[in-house]
């Protein structure tokens, strides 16, 4: 066989950066949606290659609800301070304060939702014209209808019917005034290919993606962490648990596994051999059938 | 698990409403054990509900509210499976005919068409139509699977009829490869496993088609191309001279040392270096993202192309493309639209429609020359500026281009050009 071909994580690896640099060259104030999991540090990685020499040419934007693992936080500032990129930090709970929008009631009321009043302000306030995100088309059915430049009207909603249609490697990046657009680099990897390449490329990550011991609470089929934000139930008891995240969202709803994989080819490994889906522990997306379209439409991530 | 050295495979399912396309995709999913448990039970309850016995394998490739409503498919929808062997990403394209800008979207990147036929109907308008755009976008391998076996007794006569069927109205297309499987993706003979109810048939089971096709010969080695993105000055310490031209190579091969021309100027010059953040490279090939860095400091920018100076494309303002209208706006002739061809963009004009094709009997139509929705045909075009371009039968990625409406910045047209 003829050595000029790439496997498909270089391939992969080329497709994103081709994608960042055409952000980068069609888009006036472009951010990295960075949330501290692993698809957003994968992002930031590869726009780290895009770019070489030169620094990131993208401020990195974390919409925060205040309902953080801590572990999160300090990543998030170190890698800031890593890459001398800019930080801008949208509240949920400013949001809250200047009545933008109303915390959740109920038992299993999360601050989830509340984030796309919060992100879609920062993006106009800031006035970004281009948020990149680390969605991926094999993560949930809504995802799999992405493009990789998607458009969001002035409200900052997705009309996933009437998408632009995106055909060879010609990204067409053009908005009105008021609109903005969605950059997915990494829509072709899946879940596998991320800890695969996590793992050639020695990229960091946030503790909670290895088993640890944790604090947990068995809730809905999860181990829920428990949090000062945690309200216990009835019958709900504190244990120890040796766990691992596989998605990491608010403390509140992100659930961990049970698991013995402390390091990333470990990781790896229990990935390939995983009968659940990575969100199958996320109780936002189990709230319906389209509970991940329905606030995507809305101008979620 | 170590998949190191595997390649990706891009394909495209194309197949009318009822001939099982949603049924193999979940079939190729369900038994290289692609699916998670938890999708597994949600299938199974959906199934429940509507009344179906067993795990109905359609269910796993519905996608947005309406689609499940309808039970069709509206959007270009991507699935994931790997194997020992090989990564692979379908284009899951629906068949309908008002969705023909959804084919022609997932046919455009694609390495490979599997084209459903269904047994008991053998080659219907759909499947010319299919066929067609397959053709037209070049997509180099086509793979014809004649489905639901079972019901016509898993006759071999049957199949042969529709081999013939085939291969008789398709000698008037430019196909490179074409190959033929009878499935019955219901029972799964032939998918992934061998079939026991179809010993005549000698070749391979569609999944091992699909990891085995040859092609990384697929891409063009020739004609070295480098569509520049974006230019990089890091002016930092250890980088103050450096001015980088970051792009992808669109073909061919660059070394170090090898002389280049950079269009449209014409400036001459040599490749000084090759680089990525993992280090310098010895060569550059499709589809790599590199940066180069030339010998001389002369203006690069955006919408430039480095190529070797040997070897050329054409500089045309005058262009004639095979276009495939996208938008429920028509074509206005006259009028302008920006056009994008690799990183370069310019406004165009649509001179004249040669003629329209009828892409169900393939005949030309010089009257009605009007493009709508869907509508597939000859034009020539104008451009403000020279646009360096190859056929794109040679070289789909600087042979294609999109038209871009300035009222609606909407994506209007794709183009082959010829």
């Amino acid at each position: 066989m003829s050595k000029y071909y790439l496997n498909y994580l270089d391939e992969l690896e080329s497709e994103a950066i081709f994608i960042l640099r055409e952000v980068y060259a069609q888009f006036q104030n472009p951010v990295i949606l960075f949330s501290g999991g692993k698809d957003s540090i994968l992002v930031t990685h590869l726009a780290k290659k895009a770019f070489y020499p030169s620094k990131i040419p993208f401020a990195l934007m974390h919409v925060d609800t205040g309902h953080n693992f801590p572990e999160t936080i300090k990543f998030r500032d170190d890698l800031v301070e890593e890459l001398g990129a800019r930080l801008i930090v949208g509240s949920v709970q400013e949001s809250i304060d200047q009545g933008r929008v109303a915390e959740e009631k109920g038992k299993n009321a999360t601050r989830n939702a509340l984030q796309i009043t919060t992100l879609l302000d920062a993006i106009e306030s800031n006035k970004i014209d281009c948020a990149i995100g680390g969605g991926r088309r094999d993560e949930e059915k809504a995802r799999a209808k992405e493009r990789f430049f998607s458009h969001r009207d002035d409200f900052g909603q997705w009309d996933p019917k009437n998408q632009r249609p995106e055909l060879w490697n010609l990204l067409n990046g053009k908005y009105f005034e008021g609109e903005h657009f969605r950059a997915f680099p990494i829509s072709n990897w899946t879940e596998m290919d991320v800890w695969n390449y996590i793992q050639r490329e020695n990229i960091q990550i946030p503790s909670l993606y290895l088993a640890h011991e944790r604090e947990v609470v068995r809730r809905s089929g999860s181990w829920i962490p428990n949090s000062e934000f945690l309200k216990l139930e009835e019958n709900e008891e504190v244990v120890t648990k040796k766990i691992r995240f596989r998605t990491l969202g608010d403390i509140t709803i992100t659930g961990g596994i049970e698991s013995d994989a402390d390091t990333v080819a470990k990781v790896a490994v229990e990935v390939s051999s995983m009968r659940q889906t990575e969100r199958g522990n996320r109780s936002d997306d189990k709230r319906s059938e389209t509970a991940m379209e329905d606030r995507k439409r809305e101008g979620y991530f | 698990m170590q998949i190191d050295n595997n390649q990706l495979l891009r394909f495209t399912t194309a197949g009318s409403v009822d001939d099982g396309k949603s049924t193999l995709i979940g079939r190729l999913l369900y038994d290289s054990k692609s699916i998670f448990e938890d999708q597994i039970e949600a299938v199974e309850t959906s199934s429940k509900k509507k009344g179906h016995e067993g795990v109905d394998l359609a269910m796993f490739t519905d996608g947005l509210k309406d689609e499940r409503e309808q039970g069709i498919t509206i959007d270009v929808a991507y699935r994931y499976f790997t194997t020992p062997k090989r990564k692979f990403i379908i284009a899951d394209t629906p068949g309908h005919i008002q969705y023909t800008r959804n084919m022609v979207t997932g046919a455009s990147t694609a390495n490979a068409a599997i084209i459903l036929i269904d047994a008991r109907h053998g080659v219907i308008e759909q499947t010319k139509r299919h066929t067609f755009i397959a053709s037209l976008l070049q997509i180099p391998h086509i793979i014809v699977c004649i489905n639901k076996m079972d019901l016509v007794d898993f006759s071999e006569e049957n199949y042969n009829n529709i081999v013939s069927q085939f291969e008789e109205f398709s000698s008037k297309l430019l196909i490179k490869d074409v190959r033929y499987i009878p499935i019955s993706a219901l029972l799964g003979d032939n998918v992934v496993n061998r079939s026991e109810n179809m010993d005549w048939y000698k070749g391979s089971p569609l999944l091992h088609e699909l990891e085995t096709l040859h092609i990384s010969s697929d891409l063009n080695k020739i004609d070295a191309r480098f569509p520049v993105q974006t230019v990089l000055r890091p002016q930092r310490e250890g980088f103050i001279d450096f001015r980088g031209y970051a792009g992808r190579v669109a073909s061919g091969i660059f070394r170090p040392n090898d002389e280049v021309t950079i269009l449209p100027s014409g400036f001459t010059s040599k490749v000084k270096g090759i680089h990525t953040l993992d280090g310098d490279l010895e060569e550059a090939f499709a589809p790599m993202s590199v940066a180069i860095t030339l010998q001389d400091d002369i203006d690069v920018s955006r919408g430039d192309m480095i190529v070797k100076t040997n070897n050329q494309p054409e500089a045309k303002q005058d262009v004639e493309a095979m276009l495939c209208w996208l938008n429920t706006d028509e074509a206005k002739p006259r009028a302008k639209y920006t056009i994008m061809h690799t990183s370069n963009e310019q406004k165009a004009i649509i001179k004249e429609v040669v003629y329209k094709i009828d892409i169900n009997t393939y005949d030309r139509n010089k009257e009605d020359k009007s493009l709508k929705m869907n509508d597939i045909g000859r034009v020539k075009l104008r451009t403000t500026k020279p646009l360096m371009t190859d056929d794109y039968r040679e070289n789909r990625i600087t042979g294609s281009i999109i038209l871009i409406d300035e009222s609606t910045n909407e994506t209007v047209a794709a183009g082959m050009i010829i």
